[in-house]
């Protein structure tokens, strides 16, 4: 019998699996189950989407012939069973589950976020993530005046980039010591502030945003400092959470995500992968390594390679908004650790800054903001985890990239 | 028309031996009666210019260098011997014969080449199909252009190289040229591009290597080999995302769009750059210069091509050229450079294992009985697909495969890919065959080598890489003790029992094939030996004596059942191999500019060896320092399948995780002891642009 496989989650993980297995040829038939409304896209692009670069219709990403069920939101799961529910009471046999549940923005602890019912944010504060908050954001930024984005991670500083791009007044608050301190250093991340400023985003770190304020429609937002931001629009940037209540419901193991061994297996004929999996202790919540995941797994279900094993992603991020850039490699802060060696280049006036973390002659992290030349080879240098040959300078400086 | 530089004594109007361009040459006896180039300025593919290859064609017509009689092994593992024709032809006809008396017809194959003319290639599938009633016919073409074919056919219906005349390209406005290094591979081509950059025109060329061609380009986008696919994907991508499809063009006058934007959707930039090693600022300025420009052209050479996912990638880059409304229409388009002289026509006559005259299907019903007609047979007995180029050498010599093999115009063992495997298999051989000019490296392995004419001595067609065909001329007369093909064939065939069909003179033989293609996509009824020479070739298809030819395609429909292009729904995907920890580089193969395919010619010039005497493994200054390797200094190259010695070269106009080797050379250095046989799946294009392969110097002095 033609095996039966359902992917829980219709995001860039499910979305991606789907592809592979059909391309690989897969025997089984592949079912794609989405909360939400419509078919899987590209939710990398969202931030561009916001600005109208990419129309809505346009990101729709390839299943190679799996079948979408969008609007199929799974509510319950029975690994012994081998049966899934649907919102609608309908229940679905499966022979492998693929848990690709993603995750759910963070809601900080802010007084009036939500609306006074409870249910739901308030007029005004919106989340991006999903193509219909990018909707709402579009229409409610046509006539917004001021917005501000609640934390200064990558997607913070995405969404605050496509309102400057729209015309509208943005601030960051950020409750962190500087902007992406995930994936940059404070000083890269001062660069990256000025470059804000002087595309007109004004950025407060450590800072906390205590409360939202304004009755049918926002007004300001009040920080712990007391500070009053005016404003009509909120974003939240908090960071994700693994999508895990499902699998928690069923009884599978969940840490922080769904763990996960190296053949991305949670127990069974279940596996998980992308946003909501715990791997070897880390969620890593990024497109990037969602989708090498989404590859092993396709490569194992699908018999291409039954031993297919995935042993992790190496830790790269890419921001590239217009002409706002920055790639960023591995450990990027060497104060935690005396025994890694530095090199560094910043021009204030050209706004760039780029840096080499190294032990001994090896490359274990790297920053390069505003001018990229040279990330080809930093990329291959940090890929290849080898000695560097030659002096390293070399992956900073356009002149010798070759 | 008269040259300045005619010689004053009588002159022939013909064409370079070598690659497609099939520059126009004017052969005349020269001084002491030492054969001479001269220009012929008239004619418009190259306009009197020639390269140091088509230059120096005539030093082999020297006896020094070529066969001059048959050549026979008494017993396997014994010296070659010279020997009348009349017992090497009975010898052949014999091991033939008795092959398929005990082993059956597909127990003989037959191996063509991508340099035999139009009516060599014609006749030659015509004797497999006919004579030898064997399915077993393929060539070497298959390792230089099916994936181009493949492509062409599932987006246009029609595969011809260049759908327009080369003299379109400097009316273009951006040109990207992909995986092709035509200053090295066919410099008089260059002018082209040259002209294009004059006119205000941009040239954007894609290839892991800075080369002299990437030398000129207004930008060098320089990805990882293998990475061609992602690139084009990541292309399309940023002309979606800024709005530069042409939409009008997309709804009348394409199939497939969804499917394939949906693809480039899974390439965003951040992605291809990861996979390409482009940045992403490169791929977002390539696109807006070819996304803006008025109009705008992709040239495909081997780069591309020869991987295992070949067909996909030229798909890809099709599909730029569709969604941005640049096909179909002058000045824009699609194509692709051949390599081979007669590397467009060689795939259109009969030589493929899949393919009947005209560019027909074996497995078509219809094309079967029109051939048959032709021929004057069952179409009933004439066999189905046969075993592809890589697929049938692997076969051979084993129980079930082919056990004797005639082989025309290649040599396997230096230019297919797992060299070394293959020579295996054509030593396992009952009996090899093989018919050239010179004593290659594949003849110096056969039972019986017949030594054949070559371009001055016959008459002859070729169809250049404009889908032009054009005739070479008879300018001098061959040793002796050689024959041409055609005689070969009719000889044979007459051993074996077949007293007619095959013509010795060539433009009996043309008047044939242009029957057997009239209908066909390759229709060539139209063409004559009288019309070609008249109007300095003719471009098919060509159905009728006063059809002027097509010298631009689908400016109406494509050849399509509905007429419309088919984008082509393509992801990327892994190369057969990629580095790992045991084999961490990548080896990328190609040519340089004195010598020419296999060498089995240009290696026999004085001229051309000394400007390029051996094989060499180019490596960036960073990797040369990490091995401890000077410039000069000979390094170890080792994949899975085998070794090869050859001097560092040590550039910066290579990616620090590639080497690059040329392919011209046999022995210690021959790159293709390494390349990888993953085959394409639709084209059977082996891999000859990405492997894997590990780097070291070489211990000792090795003598090649």
């Amino acid at each position: 019998m033609t095996p039966r496989i359902a992917v829980v989650g219709g995001g860039m993980a499910g979305a991606r699996f789907a592809e592979r297995y059909g391309a690989l040829g897969g025997p089984g038939t592949v079912t794609v189950y989405g909360a939400e409304p419509r078919a899987p896209y590209n939710r990398v692009l969202l931030a561009d989407v916001l600005t109208g670069r990419y129309d809505a219709e346009s990101i729709a990403l390839p299943l190679g012939g799996a079948e979408a069920r969008p609007g199929c939101e799974v509510v319950d799961l029975d690994p012994a069973a081998r049966t899934l529910g649907l919102a609608d009471g309908t229940v679905e046999p499966w022979d492998e589950l693929v848990l690709a549940t993603g995750s759910n923005p963070v809601l900080p602890p802010v007084r009036g976020l939500r609306r006074p019912d409870g249910f739901g944010l308030a007029e005004g504060v919106h989340t991006l993530r999903t193509l219909e908050d990018c909707g709402r954001l579009a229409d409610e930024a046509v006539t917004a005046k001021r917005a501000v984005v609640i934390g200064g991670g990558v997607l913070g500083v995405s969404a605050a980039l496509a309102f400057a791009a729209l015309g509208v007044r943005t601030e960051i608050v950020h409750q962190g010591p500087y902007l992406i301190e995930r994936q940059l250093d404070c000083e890269a991340a001062e660069v990256l502030r000025e470059r804000l400023l002087a595309l007109g985003v004004e950025t407060y770190p450590r800072n906390r945003v205590r409360a939202v304020h304004g009755g049918e429609k926002i007004s300001a937002v009040e920080l712990a400092n007391g500070y009053r931001l005016d404003c009509d629009l909120v974003v939240l940037a908090c960071g994700a959470r693994p999508r895990t209540s499902l699998a928690y419901g069923a009884g599978l193991p969940v840490g922080t995500g769904i763990r996960v061994d190296d053949r991305l297996a949670v127990s069974g004929n279940v596996s998980a992968i992308g946003d909501c999996a715990e791997h070897r202790g880390t969620v890593h919540g990024l497109a990037g390594p969602a989708w090498e995941q989404a590859d092993v797994l396709a490569r194992r279900l699908s018999g291409a390679d039954p031993d297919a094993r995935y042993t992790g992603s190496l830790q790269r991020a890419r921001l590239s908004t217009g002409d706002l850039e920055y790639a960023a490699f591995g450990t990027v802060n060497e104060t935690l650790d005396p025994g890694l060696d530095v090199l560094r280049i910043a021009d204030a006036t050209r706004g760039t800054y780029k840096k080499l973390v190294l032990r001994g002659d090896r490359l274990v992290g790297a920053i390069l903001l505003g001018d990229l030349a040279t990330v080809d080879a930093l990329a291959g240098a940090f890929e290849s985890d080898g000695p560097l040959g030659g002096h390293p300078l070399h992956l900073l400086t356009r002149g010798e990239s070759r | 028309m008269t040259s300045p530089t005619a010689a004053p004594t009588p002159t022939t109007d013909t064409h370079c031996p070598y690659c497609s361009l099939q520059c126009g040459m004017r052969l005349g006896d020269g001084v002491g009666g030492v054969p001479e180039v001269l220009e012929r300025p008239d004619f418009p593919v190259n306009r009197g210019a020639l390269c140091g290859k088509g230059r120096s064609a005539p030093a082999l017509l020297s006896r020094d260098v070529r066969l001059t009689g048959p050549l026979l092994r008494d017993r396997p593992g014994g010296p070659l011997r010279a020997a009348g024709w009349a017992e090497a032809l009975d010898r052949v006809a014999d091991g033939l014969a008795r092959a398929r008396e005990r082993h059956g017809p597909d127990s003989v194959g037959v191996f063509g080449g991508g340099g035999l003319t139009n009516e060599k290639a014609y006749l030659l599938g015509k004797f497999a199909r006919v004579v030898l009633r064997t399915a077993n016919i393929d060539y070497n073409g298959r390792f230089c252009m099916s994936s181009a074919a493949a492509a062409h056919r599932r987006a246009f219906g029609l595969d011809r190289g260049l759908p327009f005349p080369l003299e379109d390209i400097p009316h273009t406005g951006c040109l990207i040229l992909v995986g092709g290094n035509p200053a090295e591979t066919m410099p008089p081509a260059m002018r082209y591009f040259r002209e294009l950059r004059e006119n205000g025109g941009t040239l954007i060329v894609v290839d892991p290597r800075r080369t002299r061609t990437a030398e000129l380009a207004d930008l060098h986008l320089q990805p990882r080999p293998g990475g061609d696919l992602a690139l084009a994907l990541g292309l399309l991508h940023v002309v979606i995302a800024d709005g530069l499809v042409d939409k009008e063009f997309v709804s009348e006058r394409t199939t497939g769009f969804e499917a394939a934007r949906e693809a480039a959707m899974a390439h965003w930039p951040d992605r291809v750059e990861r996979i390409t090693g482009v940045p992403a600022h490169q791929l977002r300025e390539a696109a807006s210069l070819f996304g803006t420009a008025e109009s705008g052209m992709v040239l495909t050479a081997r780069g591309p091509e020869q991987q295992s996912k070949g067909t996909d990638t030229v798909g890809a880059w099709i599909n730029l050229c569709l969604a941005t409304g640049n096909s179909g229409r002058p000045y824009a388009g699609y194509g692709c450079l051949t390599g081979q002289g007669n590397g467009q026509g060689g795939r259109e006559h009969g030589q493929k294992a899949d393919q009947l005259p005209g560019y027909r299907s074996i497995e078509d019903p219809a094309a079967r009985e029109h051939v048959a007609a032709v021929w004057g047979v069952d179409p009933a007995s004439i066999p189905g697909a046969g075993k592809s180029a890589y697929d049938l050498l692997d076969d051979l010599g084993r129980p079930d495969g082919v056990r004797v093999l005639l082989l025309a115009g290649s040599n396997p063992a230096v230019s297919a890919p797992n060299a070394g495997h293959v020579t295996e298999r054509l030593r396992a051989l009952d009996l090899l065959v093989v018919a050239d000019l010179v004593l290659s490296e594949t003849a110096r392995l056969a039972d019986v080598v017949l030594p054949v004419t070559q371009w001055a001595e016959e008459d002859g067609t070729t169809t250049n890489l404009e889908g032009r065909v054009i005739l070479r001329r008879r300018a001098f007369d061959p040793p002796e003790g050689v024959r041409s093909e055609l005689w070969v064939l009719r000889e044979l065939a007459a051993r074996l029992g077949v007293a007619t069909g095959f013509p010795v003179d060539a433009e009996e033989a043309f008047d044939e094939l242009r029957r057997a293609s009239a209908g066909g996509d390759a229709d060539y009824a139209g063409i004559s030996y009288r019309r070609i020479a008249a109007e300095d070739g003719v471009f098919w298809p060509c159905p009728a004596e006063a059809h002027p030819g097509t010298r631009r395609l689908f400016l109406d429909r494509y050849a399509t059942p509905d007429g419309r292009a088919r984008f082509a729904a393509v992801t990327h995907r892994p190369a057969g191999e990629e580095p790992d920890a045991e084999y961490p580089l990548y080896l990328t193969t190609g040519r340089v500019l004195a010598q020419y395919q296999s060498g089995a010619q240009t290696r026999r010039v004085a001229e051309l060896t000394r400007a390029a005497p051996g094989p060499f493994v180019e490596l960036h200054p960073r990797l040369a320092e990490r091995l401890g390797v000077a410039d000069g200094e000979l390094v170890a190259v080792t994949s899975r399948r085998g070794r090869a010695v050859a001097p560092a070269r040590i550039t910066d106009a290579i990616r620090a995780d590639t080497v690059f080797m040329p392919f011209h050379w046999p022995g210690a250095g021959r790159a293709n002891s390494l390349t990888n046989p993953a085959l394409d799946p639709v084209s059977r294009m082996p891999e000859f642009k990405v492997c894997a392969v590990r780097v070291e110097r070489a211990e000792q002095k090795v003598t090649p």
